[in-house]
């Protein structure tokens, strides 16, 4: 007996990547998958990865029926304004949203610029990202999701942070355009995107917030710019720690942290291409790679993560989530070791 | 097999039963090539290595 999941908003990039991992996760069904763009039409429309694979057809939202879990992708902002319905469908959501990733809904508002729909639910809902709040996910109901930048920056982070090290931060991400969504518009026409590197974001970016409530208080700055690709996320940190570190303490760290962790991987090799994380071999897996470089010249330490935006940074993380949730083996539907070449 | 610990990321090395002075191990955490400078005990020494030429 299957678990019986469905997924509200599958037409975008972040749901057909998740419907793709569903598919193919061994305890789980997929019963129903909406758009209302698109009801009544095969989802291998969308997702012409998908064909052959399922003869399912999207639904409108108002045809759901109860199921075990329902997975939200929606855009932003749509999850919070139905949740309470969505909550009579299934016992467990997981939102991948930004809806409900925040605790504090002052920072909602800071960030997102307007009041939360559901300020009463923010608080039901745990933080997806199994690495920092496994404990938490266990037997959870309510799930979000996480931020691709966000994940990328608070990976790497994290065992620094945790430990006080940090007391300054200033981060740059660089992106693939599937961050952007299915949205066609005038930034995303093939003659102004291509071979662009556009700084979208060299301030404000929404992520931060999450950064900040997973992280804790030190000095964070952040930038974020599109770059030449489809999928993934290089993220590039230079940090100016509380004392000065060795790259001995620093394996340390990242061991202590990572090394039961089945998709984080720590990449500082001392010779050959790929010595530091590259996202391109990362593309459709669930891994985070980080790794670190210490500067000889001054207090500069360099932290560097990548992974791809649509799995570890959106889809593969809320199916690891799930995974938790259930008490299932994490890696359960996300063994996908990659490509090379690609 | 010897386990040994690599000098330059503090990761497990091993080495074979007979492994000989001179002989490179490869860490397999960082790369780093190991060099085997005794044998009792088994010590080993970064070995050295040509720098590559990145972004010249």
């Amino acid at each position: 007996m299957t678990v019986q999941v469905s997924i509200v908003g599958a037409s975008g990039y972040a749901g057909g990547e998740l419907l793709r991992l569903l598919l193919g996760h061994p305890e789980v069904t997929v019963a129903q998958v909406t758009s209302q763009r698109l009801a009544g039409r095969f989802v291998h429309g969308a997702h012409p990865n998908l064909r052959g694979f399922t003869r399912l057809k999207f639904c409108p939202v108002e045809e759901l029926e109860p199921c075990d879990v329902l997975f939200l992708a929606l855009p932003h902002g749509r999850s919070s304004a139905q949740i309470a319905r969505f909550a009579t469908l299934a016992d467990r959501i997981v939102d991948l949203s930004a809806d409900f990733r925040l605790r504090d809904v002052a920072a909602y508002e800071q960030w997102y610029g307007r009041p939360h729909p559901a300020p009463d639910w923010l608080p039901r809902f745990v933080y997806g990202l199994p690495e920092l709040y496994r404990e938490e996910l266990r037997g959870a109901r309510y799930v979000s999701g996480v931020g691709c930048n966000a994940t990328a920056v608070n990976l790497v982070l994290w065992p620094l942070a945790q430990a006080g090290l940090i007391e300054r931060a200033v981060i740059e991400v660089k992106v693939g355009s599937s961050e952007g969504g299915n949205s066609p518009g005038a930034a995303s026409h093939h003659p102004e995107r291509s071979g662009s590197m556009r700084s979208f974001a060299p301030v404000g970016h929404r992520h931060q917030a999450e950064m900040r409530q997973a992280l804790g208080a030190f000095e964070l700055h952040f930038s974020a710019t599109a770059v030449e690709m489809v999928r993934g996320v290089l993220c590039t940190a230079h940090l100016f720690p509380v004392r000065p570190l060795t790259e001995k303490e620093l394996w340390r760290l990242y061991r202590a942290a990572y090394a039961a962790e089945p998709f984080v991987r720590l990449v500082k090799e001392r010779k050959g291409i790929y010595r530091y994380p590259e996202p391109k071999i990362l593309a459709g897996t669930n891994l985070c790679d980080v790794g670190f470089a210490v500067d000889p010249h001054s207090d500069r330490l360099v932290v560097i993560s990548a992974l791809d935006n649509l799995m570890k940074g959106a889809a593969g993380t809320a199916v690891q989530a799930m995974n938790v949730m259930l008490g299932w083996e994490e890696r359960l539907g996300l063994e996908f070791m990659g490509l090379h070449p690609v | 097999m010897t386990t040994l610990t690599c000098v330059e990321c503090e990761g497990e090395v091993e080495a074979a039963a007979d492994v000989m002075v001179a002989e490179i191990l490869e860490c397999p955490d960082c790369g780093a090539e190991l060099e085997i400078v005794s044998l009792d005990p088994v010590t080993i020494e970064l070995a050295p290595e040509v720098e590559e030429d990145w972004g010249e």
